[in-house]
């Protein structure tokens, strides 16, 4: 059985047989193999690449960027996403900036991979889920792989194939879950539709994309809730739900939206992190003004409560959104 | 540039033309011909003179806000900066970066302090890996002492041996703050309590400062190590504009020291005027070239 981390662990080995990568963070040497063991065995095999770095979380990002200008494809690891925040003034004023700011001459083609958010009880700063400060930065990608994608792709493609930075939002609790296969344009009871794109967006469906009463779109580690959600709503309420859930989370693609939103002309929108200037207030404000006639009630959003997260596992599931958050949200009028 | 110059002719010649830019420029800026601020970098002219001559093509040069002097040096292309600084399309970025955000071949500056010490680190690191035989050169000032990063690029770049060259300007203003209100302890310790080979000269000499620095350049490519160098010298201009409050007995003492009479007294009387009359024509023509040119479309981006 393939999980997440399986999946991200196989991925970078066969991207660093590719003499371009490097792979920079802390405590990814074998036989640690990294706090999440996406770097298991790296070091043993690549020593010359893995580099394990100081606690620097804004230097060695920065350093990296250095390389990925200097036509290196260098691949970062943030040990807990919370430290990203170290790294902000690196991403916001250089490496977001560099190619437009410099008339388009450079390219800082650098993958930054974040363990991001809560549940495992580690408490306030390292459990966050802090991508959300970093949506309102032009020049950087947003992806954040779940089990109904294939995140070892997302990475390689992201790694190789695109010449921007990119934000890989992993969550932790995402890492040892199998991955959702499909067969036959179904995945579990679910139809599934793919968007065509480098970055797919998941569709899910309980009724072959024929009709729905209610689209729910969830990212990263928000995906296998809402799932679960939508089986509650199917059992208990007799509700059909969609769910959409995009890989890439900057840029979105609104589509698969917009077409799940005209079956059902209903929308909740999940994400771990705090509502207040979150995701899910941006996809909300953009399908409201641009597609207001497809709603027949208000949108809504799912999020954490504006709090710490708790260390306590009691205060945590007060704070962090649960499945039945989502449930409330679809049958809410 | 002419081909013609001895040695100390084509330091005159480049410091005169850095000297001249910007003085040109303050002048044009009351004038509004340009947008913003900007950072200018008389009196330390000798330091881009000496260390940028010294370096390859290949060579990667990472300047700061204070950038014009190198830039200069490194390209002799003062159209394009003043094309840059009126903010055209021609100008060295194409109007998008200004006075502090550039990029020409292997010259880089950005605005944030001490930002670009991981990068400059990076980017050396890069180059030994894929053995191109380049080196990088990263200018600082005595203010950028006070940030984190710096530090933490010095650590890796020791533990990582990179051929990178940090200089440290020390012209002893941070902005409006003295150094000393500034800085604790010692400049060069700092770089030797990571193991690298660190040093310091007090000089406006452009001659004294080349001789300085070859066997350091030298050596940071041949033992493919760090090294840290901090040049004590003095702005003589404001911070950016029309925001100097130091004492003027200060300004006016360093003056008596500054880098370019220096090196006149060692030129022909003739020889020196004629420089300074070509360099006045090219800055002319430069001006002019610049002020013809149009400004620049927004245009679509892949920018997410």
């Amino acid at each position: 059985m393939s999980t997440v981390v399986k999946s991200l662990n196989r991925a970078m080995h066969e991207l660093l047989e590719d003499p371009r990568v490097v792979f920079l963070g802390e405590d990814i040497l074998d036989p640690y193999g990294g706090a999440f063991k996406v770097a298991k065995g790296l070091s043993t095999q690549f020593p010359e690449r893995v580099i394990t770095t100081p606690i620097a979380e804004a230097g060695f990002v920065g350093i990296a960027a250095g390389m990925a200008m200097r036509g290196m494809r260098p691949i970062v690891e943030i040990m807990f996403g919370d430290f990203l925040m170290l790294t902000a003034d690196q991403i916001l004023n250089h490496i977001a900036k560099y190619r437009w700011m410099y008339n388009d001459q450079v390219e800082v083609p650098i993958v930054i991979r974040a363990a991001m958010g809560g549940r495992r009880g580690y408490g306030p700063t390292h459990s966050q889920s802090v991508e959300k400060h970093f949506l309102g930065m032009p020049g950087i990608v947003i992806l954040a792989p779940s089990p109904f994608h294939d995140p070892g792709s997302l990475l390689k493609t992201a790694t190789l194939d695109d010449s921007r930075p990119v934000l890989f939002i992993e969550n932790k609790l995402m890492y040892s879950r199998a991955l959702k296969n499909e067969a036959d344009g179904n995945c579990g009871d679910f139809s599934i539709r793919k968007t065509d794109s480098e970055y797919t967006t998941v569709s899910l469906s309980y009724d072959t994309f024929q009709s729905a009463d209610v689209t729910i779109v969830a990212y990263g580690g928000m995906a296998e809730l809402a799932v679960e959600a939508a089986e509650m709503l199917m059992i208990e309420e007799e509700i059909f739900a969609e769910v959409i859930i995009p890989s890439s989370i900057k840029p979105l693609d609104y589509d698969p939206i917009i077409a799940s939103l005209e079956r059902s002309q209903k929308l909740v929108v999940c994400e771990e992190a705090s509502k207040a200037a979150g995701w899910g207030s941006e996809v909300i404000s953009r399908i409201t003004k641009d597609h207001f006639g497809l709603l027949k009630s208000a949108p809504q959003h799912v999020g954490a409560l504006e709090f710490p997260i708790a260390n306590t596992v009691t205060l945590e599931e007060k704070i962090l959104p649960q499945v039945k958050d989502i449930f409330d949200a679809a049958i809410s009028k | 540039m002419s081909k013609n110059d001895t040695f100390q002719e084509k330091l005159y010649r480049q410091m005169f033309l850095i000297r001249h830019f910007e003085e040109r420029l303050l002048e044009l800026f009351s004038e509004g011909a340009f947008f913003g601020t900007t950072h200018c970098y008389i009196g330390q002219e000798a330091n881009a003179v000496a260390i940028i001559n010294q370096l390859t093509d290949k060579d990667i040069v990472f300047s700061n806000h204070r950038c014009h002097g190198h830039f200069l040096t490194y390209s002799d292309k003062p159209e394009l900066l003043y094309g840059e600084l009126m903010g055209r399309s021609t100008g060295v970025v194409g109007g998008r970066g200004g006075s502090q955000h550039i990029c020409y071949n292997n010259f880089y500056t950005n605005g944030i302090q001490g930002g670009i010490m991981p990068a400059a680190t990076g980017m050396a690191f890069a180059e030994k890996i894929k053995k191109s035989g380049a080196i990088a050169t990263v200018f600082i000032g005595d203010g950028t002492l006070g940030q984190g990063v710096v530090y933490e690029s010095l650590n890796m770049a020791s533990l990582w041996d990179v051929p990178v060259l940090v200089v440290v300007e020390n012209n002893r203003w941070a902005q409006s703050s003295r150094v000393e209100n500034e800085l604790a302890g010692s400049m060069v310790k700092r770089g030797e309590a990571f193991g690298i080979d660190s040093g310091e000269i007090d000089s406006t000499d452009a001659e004294e400062l080349y001789a300085h620095f070859t066997p350091i350049i030298e050596k940071v490519r041949r033992e493919q190590r760090p090294h840290f160098e901090v040049i004590h010298t003095y702005r003589l201009c404001h911070h950016s504009k029309s925001d100097d409050a130091r004492p003027k007995d200060e300004v006016e003492r360093y003056r008596e020291n500054e880098p370019l009479p220096k090196m006149r007294e060692r030129l022909k009387a003739s020889t020196a005027e004629a420089i300074e009359s070509d360099v006045k024509k090219r800055i002319a023509e430069a001006i002019a070239w610049a002020r013809e040119q149009p400004f620049p479309e927004l245009q679509k981006t892949e920018l997410v």
